[in-house]
């Protein structure tokens, strides 16, 4: 019976922890999103937990969540490339409580998929992909950006 | 009227260089220029130093990247593997301190010796080498061919191997393959390829 109480709690405890999760996808599926026809802008996001750059401007795409219902924020975390375990990648996103969708990329080498993002894309993080996605119009970033950029870099594609 | 066509003609000039590309750096094919960086030991060490080497395996690396730590014995068996035939491994690093403490001058040298560094580990303060061949990530690999004396030819471009997690399951090793061909005198198989990796922390201008 107490082990039973103490697998219940266990079971909550742990389902706190992994309360947002991310779906784990492939490249097809980013590029499903990325030709998928919308009104809507596109942000797309490369990131990982372990970059700093990536995490000083996080607060730039979740604002961008949060105050513009005319752009899809998309968070692409890269962590598996290194770590098959995803955990780190939803402990962070609980513990930042971010807002906008993340996505965890399962691939294993990246020469084989970098190029399908943007082919000026040498495959350092951040880097970041906006589509507008009535026109076709794209711009990619491949560096931290700063505070009014990322507005910059959408209203460009308008 | 002199004064009005010497501000015309500075104008012209501030447009046009603000109308120049960015230099892209290096791409497979260039001519690769030497350097003079200061080692971890505090020596300066160029490319011309070595007289009997056939070529270099230039690698653009730092000590806090997670992608250079998961690289890191496999740059070191690098050296072990290619020096000795005539390609020996230059540990360049190019993070400015300020934006990443852990890649300080200090910090190159207990890498370097903690790990037993047999190749120089040399730091990049103003960053005009990683600009001058176009590194982007950390840890980013250039194999240059000693065509003769003083010509170095970029033959290779990209990532160490195929698989950043776990050396052994690796089905492309890139820079092996690309030195092995030089060795037998033949052509490179891949020439380019690209990995994520840290991007460099490029000083503020």
């Amino acid at each position: 019976m107490k082990s039973i109480l103490v697998l219940a709690l266990l079971t909550v405890g742990s389902g706190l922890l992994v309360a947002q999760s991310a779906e784990i996808v492939k490249i097809g599926d980013l590029q499903k999103l990325i030709e998928k026809k919308s009104d809507k802008i596109l942000v797309m996001n490369f990131w990982a937990t372990w970059c700093a750059p990536c995490i000083k401007e996080l607060p730039h795409f979740e604002q961008l969540t949060t105050s513009r219902n005319d752009v899809d924020v998309h968070l692409v975390s890269i962590d598996l490339d290194l770590d098959p375990n995803p955990d780190k990648v939803y402990r962070f996103i609980a513990r930042k409580k971010l807002k906008s969708i993340v996505y965890l990329l399962d691939e294993r080498d990246p020469n084989s998929w970098i190029d399908k993002i943007d082919n000026s894309w040498e495959g350092a993080i951040p880097a970041t992909l906006v589509v507008n996605r009535e026109t076709g119009k794209r711009k990619f970033v491949s560096k931290e950006l700063k505070e009014g950029e990322l507005e910059q870099l959408i209203n460009s594609l308008k | 009227m002199n004064a009005l066509k010497t501000i015309l003609a500075m104008a012209l000039l501030v447009g046009i260089i603000a109308a120049t590309p960015e230099f892209k750096g290096y791409e497979v094919g260039d001519t690769a220029s030497d350097f003079r960086l200061k080692n971890v030991d505090g020596k300066m060490v160029s490319l011309a130093d070595y007289r009997d080497a056939k070529g270099y395996i230039v690698i653009f690396d730092c000590n806090t990247c997670p992608y250079s730590k998961a690289y890191n014995d496999r740059i070191i068996a690098l050296n072990k593997k290619y020096a000795s035939q005539g390609f020996p491994v230059l540990a360049i690093n190019a993070n400015d301190p300020d934006l990443s403490p852990g890649d300080s001058f200090e910090a190159m040298k207990s890498q370097a010796k903690r790990k037993n560094y047999d190749f120089p580990y040399l730091v990049d303060e103003t960053q005009d080498v990683a600009r001058t061949y176009g590194a982007t990530n950390t840890p980013h690999v250039f194999v240059l061919d000693k065509v003769y004396e003083k010509t170095l030819k970029v033959v290779y471009i990209g990532a160490i191997d195929n698989n950043s997690r776990n050396a052994s399951a690796a089905t492309k090793k890139y820079v092996e393959d690309a030195v092995d061909a030089l060795l037998q005198s033949k052509s490179v198989p891949t020439t380019k390829t690209k990995a994520i990796g840290c991007t460099i922390k490029w000083k503020n201008s």
